[in-house]
């Protein structure tokens, strides 16, 4: 288990983007190492570098420069066909505005992933009817997109993103276009399936709701880590940090 | 349940497979008959500028009832038509097809976070490409025929339809099929294959 106790780590990493004469950099330096099965929150104020940082470890923005190993394999030396493997099989994700395909059912999203790591038609369904009844859908398969609720909208992509049996689920803001109460229920299936299922989650927030159920926030503010709060902190800190956002 | 597998963090890392022509076409399927209203809107793009072509190719077909120097300027006068037509065709094309590619940056940046390859990706838009493209073509080849023969049937042509007008339209709409499902597939294959190969993060950016 040692050699594996770190699903991720990030070494160095630095974005920038140009904008003509201005440049802005999104991720200055962040060294983060991320346990096997654990429950992470990455919160940051707006314009602090969290989608960068969410886009960088699930491989779909290269940064330019530091390094992002999965599994202690350096992303960098991946090929696209490698790389395909692993935002198919390893990662699962999760978006602020879901993301789902308008033209298929619920039941289709959820099966395309199976489809792309090479399961008949057969087991695809199967597997897309287990992981919808998981997160409490399985009465809407054969819905679009459309005829969903936000929330429910949010399920159908956590089903999707845990269909090819990840062990990273990246989530970057998963509540962001929800109501209170749906977020609740959205971060507490998150949560469940992180006990239950064993799944590492990564999420990107700033949403305060996340750190009751997280083992350790990461506070990043432009480009660089703050500071990391472990589990036995935040339950100290809590009323502290909720006085300290109401303002 | 958790059972994941053991992390490849031993030898080569595993590679993505390619999947058979089969899934893309179903995936294909599937995405012209949900989209069915906007799939036909762009397939008419194509249809009216292959019907324009068509009708101005269609007009050679007629015997010329000019002599010497006029016939020469009548066949002059259709050769520059046909070339406009192709080029109104060309852009007509070009702008459906972009437009088709480009609404569905989302789309495909969403399908390579669920690990497709780019290749699949352009293999779907081919296909869509394709068959919007071939049937925009031959129903646009028949409107702009339709369009000439009939006011020439009634105005006192119709013994002009033998055989040889026949067999010229029949090769017409093998031409304008061609031409129709080129143009088509040149427009979508470079977007296609540009946007398969965006970043995940670029592609999903875009907001349309
Ligand atoms: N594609 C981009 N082009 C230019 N600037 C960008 C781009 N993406 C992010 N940025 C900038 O990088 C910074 C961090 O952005 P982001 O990672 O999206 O923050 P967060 O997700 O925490 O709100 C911001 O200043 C943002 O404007
Ligand atoms: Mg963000």
């Amino acid at each position: 288990m040692a050699a594996n106790e770190y699903v991720v780590r990030t070494k160095g990493l630095v974005k920038e983007f140009r904008m003509g004469e201005e440049s802005v950099r999104a991720l200055n330096g962040v060294d983060l190492d991320i346990k096997r099965g654990e429950y992470l929150s990455i919160m940051g104020p707006s314009g602090s570098g969290k989608s960068t940082l969410f886009n960088a470890i699930g491989g779909l923005d290269k940064p330019d420069s530091g390094s992002v190993f999965i599994n202690d394999v350096d992303m960098a030396q991946l090929d696209a066909r490698e790389l395909a493997y692993l935002r198919c099989h390893t990662i699962g994700y999760i978006f602020q505005t879901f993301n789902l395909l308008p033209s298929m059912t619920a039941l289709e999203n959820v099966t395309l992933p199976t489809v792309f790591a090479g399961l008949t038609t057969d087991d695809g369904i199967e597997r897309g009817i287990e992981v919808l009844n998981l997160v409490g859908l399985g009465h809407r398969l054969h819905h679009r997109p459309t005829q969903l609720s936000g929330g429910q909208q949010q399920r159908v992509a956590i089903a999707r993103a845990l269909a090819n049996n990840p062990s990273i689920v990246l989530a970057d803001e998963p509540t962001g276009n929800l109501d209170l109460k749906t977020g609740e229920e959205i971060i507490a299936l998150l949560r469940e399936l992180n006990k239950k299922q064993g799944v590492t989650i990564i999420s990107a927030t700033h949403d305060y709701k996340m750190v009751d159920v997280s083992d350790r926030v990461v506070w990043i503010r432009d480009g660089k880590i703050a500071k990391i709060e472990e589990r036995a902190d935040i339950e100290l800190a809590v009323g502290t940090i909720k006085d300290e956002t109401a303002h | 349940m958790s059972t994941h597998t053991a992390p490849a963090s031993l030898g080569t890392p595993e590679k993505q497979i390619t999947l058979p022509f089969s899934k893309a076409w179903e995936i294909s399927m599937k995405s012209i008959k949900i989209r069915l209203g906007r799939s036909l809107i762009t397939a008419s793009g194509i249809m009216l500028g292959i019907a324009f072509f068509s009708s101005v190719r269609t007009v050679v077909l007629f015997p010329i009832t000019q002599t010497g120097a006029a016939a020469e300027a009548a066949r002059s006068r259709h050769s520059f038509l046909a070339i406009m037509a192709l080029l109104v065709c060309f852009v007509g094309i070009m702008n459906s097809m972009l437009m088709s590619v480009t609404e569905r940056f989302r789309e495909i940046g969403t399908m390579k976070c669920l690990g497709a390859l780019d290749q699949f990706i352009v293999t779907l838009f081919i296909i869509e490409a394709g068959i919007m493209g071939l049937f925009g073509s031959m129903i646009g080849w028949f409107l702009g025929w339709l369009i000439m023969v009939i006011p020439h049937m009634f105005g006192g042509g119709a013994h002009d339809l033998n055989r040889a007008f026949f067999g010229g339209s029949l090769a017409q709409a093998a031409q304008s099929v061609a031409i129709g499902l080129v143009i088509t597939l040149i427009a979508c294959i470079p977007t296609a294959r540009s946007a398969a190969k965006m970043p995940p993060a670029a592609a999903l950016r875009s907001e349309i």
